[in-house]
């Protein structure tokens, strides 16, 4: 008995000395509301169709078809849609629901995209980023439009 | 030698004339839902433009081009109609108020709990966070079992009408986080609540 109380406090010890796993680089970040068309989401190189109610983790790249479009809620409740011939890179997400704190940054590489921010950008003007090839927008609690691309998209 | 030099100025002028923009961006901010409109910044090779009205605008034609404007709401709907249809419902909460020092939802609130369930019923993929809270009467433990109780009332409500139970989380914040602030032990009933987001 004694023994097995000495094992079970060794065993404790041990476990709280184990450093607490860092969190997975892929959080989730998000989830897929709505659809219409071809969406997919692009994740360690996979694709797969995106279906109501997946996952979207920082990482993730969402693409929308010639007929398709796509609306994302976040963890902090910021709102992201993309229309037709999109292609939407989720860079990076952290959100600490307690504090509101973290960063959220998306790049939307072509296509067209409705932006309400969530948390994050109410809490800290610099925690919302988005950038295309052409620019980086920063956010200050607020509702916009992006497109991007060469005029002939 | 003149000829020349004119020749060389309308090869520039027919170079500058046939150079197509390289992009054919639009950033645009639109006022918000409350009222508020916020403010964009878009900064492309180190120019920039602020963004801070209602339909605001930059066009982008290359980088380092920040064009400001301004579009109609129309144009922006045509721009950007199957981005705005495509927006998930907004975010919502609500509050439910609870009996003192018990689990018990007050009447009115507990009237106001078919609207909670309305509203998650309209939702695709709904996620619902429940956080319980406490007024200050009674030690910090006590409250913290107590806001995590209402909370899981409020849950367990819920699921008995039909919403599936791993589409909620349920937290206890204890009197940590008054919505009214009292001094210690001070009964307050705004602060028996729970804290309903729906999205």
């Amino acid at each position: 008995m004694a023994r097995l109380i000495v094992g079970l406090a060794a065993a404790v010890v041990v476990t709280a000395m184990v450093p607490a796993p860092l969190p997975a680089q892929a959080q989730e970040a998000g989830h897929v509301k709505l659809t219409r068309g071809l969406v997919e989401i692009e994740r360690a190189g996979q694709k797969a169709l995106a279906a109501i109610g997946a996952a979207v983790q920082a990482g993730d790249v969402v693409t929308t078809g010639a007929d398709g479009s796509v609306g994302i809620t976040f963890l902090d409740n910021s709102l992201l849609s993309a229309g037709p011939n999109s292609v939407l890179a989720i860079d990076r997400f952290a959100f600490d629901s307690t504090t509101h704190q973290g960063s959220f940054e998306s790049s939307l590489r072509k296509g067209t995209l409705a932006v309400v921010s969530g948390k994050l950008a109410k809490q800290s003007p610099e925690a919302m980023k988005v950038k295309t090839p052409a620019a980086v927008l920063g956010v200050r609690g607020t509702e916009f439009l992006v497109r991007t691309g060469d005029p002939k998209d | 030698m003149r000829r020349l030099a004119g020749l060389a100025a309308l090869a520039l002028l027919l170079l500058a004339g046939c150079a197509k923009p390289a992009r054919n961006d639009l950033y645009v901010l639109l006022p918000g839902a409350d009222g508020k409109t916020g403010a964009l910044s878009v900064e492309s090779d180190g120019k920039q433009a602020v963004l801070d009205q209602p339909y605001a605008a930059a066009r982008v034609k290359a980088p380092g081009q920040v064009e400001p404007g301004v579009v109609t709401e129309q144009e922006a709907r045509q721009a950007f109609g199957p981005a705005l249809a495509a927006q998930p419902g907004r975010p919502t909460s609500f509050i439910l108020y609870f009996l003192e020092a018990r689990d018990e939802l007050t009447p009115d609130s507990r009237q106001l709990l078919s609207r909670v369930v309305d509203e998650i019923g309209q939702r695709p993929a709904p996620e619902i966070v429940v956080i319980g809270h406490t007024d200050r009467v009674g030690p910090v433990p006590y409250n913290d079992t107590l806001s995590l109780r209402r909370a899981e009332r409020v849950r367990d409500e819920l699921v008995k009408v039909g919403i599936a139970a791993d589409r909620i989380r349920v937290e206890g914040r204890g009197e940590r986080e008054p919505l009214v602030p009292t001094p210690d032990e001070v009964a307050e009933p705004r602060n028996r609540r729970v804290e309903i987001s729906v999205r």
